[in-house]
């Protein structure tokens, strides 16, 4: 009975899984999406810890420690998703990944632990082969060891190792503490530990049998069949670990901060992956279909990143833009002319007079956290009968999205943020765009100069406005590190400083209109 | 190889579930608005922590005297649960931005 109410569970729960990613996947139903899931988890843990029993019956038990472990994962859980900043989001979602990835590791390890203690008869036969007992084989007994489950084992250990390891170095990288990190050759080097990793496990694989030995092991009230594993069984097992967690790291150094949501994404489906080894080991359908669903839709997201920014999956991984910038000293002079300054006052003024303004968000605005300053701007416009709008572009920022958590924190309302499409159509008609921090999302050169490296990236086409108005703390290049044309075009004026405080400035001027 | 042909006749159904999955997760994702890529690679994050469930049942199976399952299981334990409840909350509050204002 409790079985069958408990695989009604895993159903319940895989089902959640399936609807709540598709909710997800539409603004209207995301946050129900999310609660679904999360429903059909709580239900699927719930059955696991009362009503799972292996083949013999036997339930689970140690209920103190495991209630003690979920409380301290919960309470902690809790805390830090809720206390961290909206502009610190990539980073706690790498940070959870790993976790995850960290489980699926250890979990593999006392699995491990537990193969070579009680190693599993293969299908229908006895676990001490006929061979056993002729003299040939002397004192070395053999073993019919069926393998499967070590495969799913070292599979789920590697891949879990290397999604924490990664995601640990990534959440790093984007809160600053961890630097790029590029060395000549780095590309041969990680491709040969990963063929390194493969060999040492398969060779544990295919070796396993000739390193077990039978022997008993007394219990309190009873004495079973316990075998030992020689140490170098051991060893080659904690080297792939090792090695696994050195790889995760390799992995990500290399590739720079801009592009860490799309190696985030790609760790994600990995974690996935891991847990449905989880799945197979287990027998369980709950974990295979949450692992797989995640694992590949994990890996189409990652795909769909790459186009927004159109760069490949390859490029992404390699750190294209860290080796191929010129120091900022010597600029490119064939794109070197003048630009135009304009004061406060000026753009104010001129703000103020006009019918329609476009605001273009970008990463110098999150890192001035100047978006309530920009709200502020956006009202005061207002009142005084200027249409004002955002265009917002589908990577500006440091991640898809992070320019509407940034100004959603700031409350400034949904409905006047333009994907970029629409803002484009818009730029005609528009009189002034103040670009805020954007740098790349507005360069020209994407559409005409063949040779740069952000050639083919579809742009805010801001140029066809009337007056073009670029904040920025300097003339050094953005993310791409590349001149922007732009800057050099006689529509455009740069207004230079902190976006915070020309905003404020911006304000305090306008009220005095 | 007869090996191999054998575990893959036993565990047809997980193969099955294992492809149709895939398929199934690539629909699932086919047509999101870049808007939304990040909330749902958070969401997505949370269900792998689907994992928790082997965490669970390595504690829940560990005799007494198994220190490395019952230390290296509530250490998982812990971690799991890190990775789902996190996962969720933190994917509820990126999606507070999609309530319609006024």
């Amino acid at each position: 009975m409790e079985s069958q109410i408990l695989t009604i569970c895993y159903l319940l729960a895989s089902v959640s899984f399936i609807i709540g990613l598709k909710m997800l996947s539409h603004p209207a139903t995301a946050k129900r999406g999310n609660r679904t899931a999360g429903l059909g988890m709580a239900l699927a843990i719930a059955g696991t810890i009362f009503l799972y029993a292996d083949e013999s019956g036997r339930h689970l038990h140690n209920f103190l420690l495991i209630g003690a472990a979920l409380a301290i994962g919960t309470v902690t859980g809790v805390l830090a998703a809720k206390k961290v900043k909206m502009t610190a989001m990539p980073e706690m979602v790498s940070l959870f990944n790993g976790m995850g990835g960290a489980c699926a590791a250890l979990v593999s390890i006392v699995e491990f632990n537990h193969f070579i203690h009680t190693p599993p008869a293969a299908a229908g036969q006895s676990i001490y082969s006929p061979l056993s007992f002729l003299s040939d084989h002397g004192s070395h007994v053999v073993l019919n060891i069926s393998k499967g489950p070590l495969m799913i084992i070292l599979t789920g250990l590697v891949i879990g190792s290397v999604s924490f390891a990664g995601s640990i170095v990534a959440w790093g990288k984007l809160n600053g503490r961890i630097k790029d990190f590029t060395f000549r050759g780095q590309h041969v080097v990680n491709l040969f530990i990963l063929l390194l990793i493969a060999s040492t496990a398969l060779y544990l694989f295919s070796h396993i049998g000739a390193g077990i030995t039978p022997g008993v092991r007394f219990h309190p009230g009873n004495v079973d069949l316990d075998f030992n594993a020689s140490s170098w069984v051991k060893a080659l097992f904690y080297v792939v670990v090792g090695m696994s967690l050195f790889y995760g790291v390799l992995f990500v150094m290399p590739i720079g901060g801009a592009d860490m949501p799309v190696v985030i994404s790609l760790l994600n489906s990995f974690t996935g992956v891991a847990a449905a080894c989880g799945g197979f080991l287990y027998d369980n359908k709950a974990m295979l279909t949450g692992g797989i669903l995640v694992g590949a839709a994990g890996t189409l997201l990652t795909i769909l990143m790459c186009k927004a920014m159109n760069r490949s999956l390859k490029n992404v991984l390699i750190g294209a833009f860290g080796s191929s910038v010129a120091p900022t000293g010597e600029a490119q002079d064939q794109h070197q002319g003048t630009y135009k300054e304009i004061t406060v006052s000026e753009a104010a003024l001129i703000m103020t007079y006009s019918n329609k303004v476009i605001i273009v968000p970008g990463y110098g605005l999150a890192v001035a956290q100047a978006q309530h300053a920009c709200h502020e701007l956006e009202k005061l416009l207002t009142e005084k009968s200027v249409e004002v709008q955002y265009a917002i572009h589908p990577v500006a920022g440091r991640m898809p999205g992070h320019m509407n958590v940034l100004l959603a924190e700031a409350d400034v309302s949904y409905d006047k943020l333009l994907e970029m499409d629409a803002a484009n159509d818009e730029f005609p008609t528009t009189d002034i765009v103040l670009v805020l921090g954007a740098n790349d999302v507005v360069n020209p050169a994407a559409k005409i100069d063949r040779s740069s490296p952000i050639y083919g990236m579809p742009i805010l086409e801001v140029e066809s406005a009337k007056t073009v108005i670029v904040n920025k703390r300097s003339m050094k290049p953005g993310y791409a590190g590349i001149e922007n044309q732009l800057f050099f075009q006689p529509k455009t004026s740069m207004l230079f400083g902190d976006a915070k405080t020309v905003l404020q400035q911006l304000i305090m001027v306008i009220k005095n209109l | 190889m007869e090996n191999i042909l054998n575990w893959i006749t036993r565990h047809q159904e997980m193969i099955y579930i294992v492809i149709l999955m895939i398929f199934l997760g690539i629909e699932v994702i086919g047509h999101v608005p870049s808007v939304l890529h990040t909330p749902l690679m958070s969401g997505a994050n949370a269900i792998h922590g689907v994992v928790i469930i082997g965490a669970i049942i390595v504690m829940g199976k560990a005799e007494s005297d198994n220190y490395l399952a019952l230390i290296l299981g509530f250490f998982a334990v812990v971690l799991g649960t890190l990775n789902v409840v996190g996962g969720f909350v933190v994917t509820d509050r990126m999606l507070e931005m999609f309530k319609k204002k006024k």
